[in-house]
């Protein structure tokens, strides 16, 4: 079907990625009591965004319980094809959540997993698959259980800034949770959302695959660093943070001042919310 | 056995030809460029989502169901094609399929073949097999007809040169056709029509691909935009079309939405200039058209992944490209890293049935699962679950039962499956895990022994002072 390759018009590169289709029904009362799964890259790298999460959850008068059993949701083994060593983790997760309070989880990835990939995993054991599936309809990413469930008003106390937002592949295409990020933004009214190019491009993080094709990932990122930066934002914020440790090491790597922040502590700070995380 | 200079004893590696095609500026801004641009120009075909989103399934399940009666559907095409006088050859390899090429061009003792775009053909490497049996094979495709003189391989499965930009093509036009230097695209295409025309007359044998073969009427569709596609496949007194078994349909009806995505996906065109669909050789009556037509039904390993019902969806594939438009890592390498005929998204699932895991080991794993390619596929093939599936079937134990593909395990480990199996007793007991969190050193012996590359291109990750598991206790109390 070829033609010859011709004159290259200008791209619509900062083309912004569309909502997902098919509406997610969400509920009408805000509950009392959620479950956090902290995930475990946070809990290890960015446990003051999982702390402002919480925070940012009980200021909307939720109660929240963190089950301390809680590890991984099982993604690094499942995409590396270890499905059986993935199933056990995931199996080991789903017994913490015995109320059927909400499960809200401040990753579009580790939330994308419960409520996708468990099934997978758990298609022939139709005991399990019943409570799989009970787990993935009331599993919420937080910029989602923020904006559609607490139905959040954001009152901004900062001064005008100017902020890029990474969303994850996960948060745009199987939780749809991108658009919920910009919504929550845009409730800031000193906050100027700026789009950076090729927005809905991938960082190159990937879980193990920046580990196993270097060049690549590594060329993905840097691409993704320079669009950050090339957008004139004073800030990043995003809500995962496989994303962030990949795009602030590139930074600090590069010696460039930016840095990428949780979602969570960025709506915490912004409203006057106080963080007593320990920062990393 | 010491290896001789051109014949590395080991073949250069994925990541070797992936590092250097990320080095090389010009070939990342020409694919840059080249994406940007086709990726615009589908978006600019599909305005409504939720339109596409209805195209997309019907396309699906057209495909499903043309798969679920594949067999029965490959009969009525062969008993339909030869009620029309067309001649129905299989081959299970390529080299079958070669064989059969040859059979029909010794009969004719055709010295000369001229090529319309056809990817099974380079799947065969049908140029160089006729090559060495005396026959010149001409490719009338612009792209094809580039690469071609170039002496290389395509680059993309649509536009074959995309990887090179104008000026590379005047250098190459000059060089090798003797003519004036330009830039001027048109005048370089005119250029090409001028060398091909004769071309079309001289030949003996036109050689197609085939876009979708349909059973019901016994014809083969054939979209281009040239015209190469109908002067190859009329104007010669053979023609031989040569297609792989998944791409039967059962009527005319199933073609009107798949050809509808398969052009805008492809090259963002409502429809393409030429669309063939051949019925036949010439009839009595008839004054123009070939005096035999061929189809060489091809498998190379498609039986394979029709045997497993995830797998199987690797052939609702219509090879519009548009997986490779939109993919991160393509755009960043380019086709020919990939090493294989198909590149790209499709590349990476397809190409292990056809020369199996361990020939394409490192092709699963080259993926971040972003999901681009899944999201914009026409026909809905899963690919990032395929991709999933097949590092599954790289790293388990290469005996064990049931054998799913060929080269199963080639990438298995006892190290690696070791690691994993640490991983999973860590993360399934609270104690451990908490110990673990507590540690100093937090990733040492986790991740696989090839942390190293993180930080050619990132700082090292520090760990924080104190969990969230810590800090959500002193907050929150046990729970
Ligand atoms: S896999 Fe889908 S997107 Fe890729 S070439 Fe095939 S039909 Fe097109």
């Amino acid at each position: 079907m070829s033609s010859p390759h011709s004159s290259v018009a200008t791209p619509q590169a900062t083309r912004l990625a569309p909502p997902l289709a098919g509406a997610r029904n969400y509920p009408a009362q805000k509950p009392a009591e959620v479950y956090l799964f902290g995930t475990c890259v946070l809990d290890l790298f960015f446990p003051e965004a999982g702390m402002d999460a919480i925070r940012l959850l009980e200021r909307e008068g939720i109660r929240v319980h963190f089950p301390q059993g809680q590890s991984c949701c099982g993604q690094p083994a499942y995409t590396s094809g270890y499905t059986d060593e993935a199933r056990e983790v995931a199996r080991a997760q789903l017994a913490l959540f015995s109320h059927d309070w909400p499960v809200v989880v401040p990753s579009g990835s580790c939330a994308g997993m419960f409520r996708h990939h468990y099934a997978e995993l758990f298609h022939d054991e139709p005991a399990t698959l019943r409570q799989v599936e009970a787990l993935a309809a009331r599993t919420y990413e937080l910029a989602e259980f923020l904006l559609e469930v607490c139905r959040i008003q954001l009152d901004d106390r900062g001064s005008p800034i100017k902020v890029a937002l990474h969303t994850s592949c996960s948060a745009r295409r199987e939780m749809g949770t991108h658009v919920h990020g910009r919504s929550l933004l845009s409730q800031l009214g000193q906050v100027e959302r700026v789009d950076h190019d090729h927005e809905s491009e991938c960082c190159g993080f990937g879980g193990t695959f920046c580990v196993r094709m270097p060049d690549i990932s590594g060329a993905m990122v840097r691409d993704k660093t320079a669009a950050l930066a090339g957008a004139g934002a004073d800030a990043v914020v995003s809500a995962d943070c496989g994303c962030l440790l990949n795009i602030n090491g590139a930074f600090e790597k590069q010696q460039q001042s930016l840095r990428g922040e949780h979602l969570a502590s960025f709506l915490l700070r912004r409203t006057g919310g106080k963080s007593d995380g320990v920062q990393s | 056995m010491s290896a001789h200079a051109d014949t590395p004893a080991i073949p250069i590696s994925f990541k070797r030809r992936a590092h250097d095609a990320v080095h090389d500026a010009q070939l990342r801004k020409n694919f840059r460029g080249a994406m940007d641009f086709l990726m615009a120009k589908r978006a600019a075909q599909f305005p409504d989502g939720d339109e596409l989103e209805r195209l997309r399934a019907f396309g699906n399940r057209v495909r499903a169901r043309a798969l679920s009666k594949l067999p029965d559907l490959l009969q009525r095409l062969e008993a339909n094609l030869t009620r029309n006088g067309v001649k129905v050859h299989w081959a299970e390899t390529v080299d079958e399929a070669n064989a059969i090429v040859h059979q029909i061009v010794a009969a004719h003792e055709a010295k000369q073949v001229i090529k319309g775009k056809s990817m099974v053909s380079e799947e065969m490497e049908m140029n160089h097999y006729l090559e060495g049996h005396g026959v010149d094979c001409l490719e009338s495709d612009m792209g094809e007809f580039i690469v071609q003189l170039g002496n290389e391989k395509p680059s993309h499965i649509i536009m074959p040169a995309i990887h090179l930009n104008a000026g590379q093509v005047a250098s190459l036009f000059h060089d090798k056709l003797e003519v004036d230097y330009t830039e001027d695209v048109d005048r370089l295409i005119q250029i090409g029509r001028e060398t091909l025309r004769r071309k079309f007359f001289e030949a003996d044998i036109g050689v197609s691909g085939v876009n979708f073969a349909i059973a019901e009427t016994g014809s083969l569709l054939l979209v281009e935009n040239e015209g190469n596609g109908r002067m190859s496949t009329t104007v010669p007194p053979v023609h031989i079309a040569v297609t792989g078994i998944e791409k039967v349909v059962e009527n005319l009806r199933d073609v009107v939405p798949l050809l509808s995505l398969l052009t805008r996906s492809a090259t963002g065109q409502p429809i393409t200039t030429y669309v063939n669909v051949i019925s036949g050789p010439r009839k009595a009556d008839e004054l123009d058209g070939p005096q035999e037509v061929h189809l060489v039904l091809l498998d190379n390993g498609r039986s394979q992944a029709f045997a497993d019902s995830e797998l199987r969806q690797t052939l609702n594939c219509i090879r519009c490209g548009a997986c490779m438009n939109h993919c991160p890592v393509y755009t960043r390498i380019g086709g020919h890293a990939y090493g294989t005929v198909y590149p790209g998204p499709i590349g990476k699932i397809v190409t292990p049935h056809m020369l199996g895991l361990e020939a394409t080991r490192d092709l699963p794993s080259a993926s971040s699962l972003c999901g681009a390619c899944g999201e914009v596929c026409p026909v809905k093939i899963p690919i990032p679950a395929i991709l999933r599936r097949l590092r599954e079937e790289n790293v388990r134990p290469p005996a064990a039962e049931p054998h799913h593909m060929r080269g199963q395990g080639s990438k298995y480990s006892r190290r690696e499956r070791y690691t994993w199996k640490a991983w999973r007793t860590l993360n399934t007991s609270p104690r451990l895990y908490r110990l673990f969190g507590l540690a100093a050193t937090r990733l040492s012996g986790l991740i696989p022994a090839d942390i190293g590359p993180w930080t050619e291109h990132r700082s090292a990750p520090k760990p924080a002072a104190r969990t969230l598991h810590e800090l959500a206790r002193d907050h929150l109390g046990e729970d």
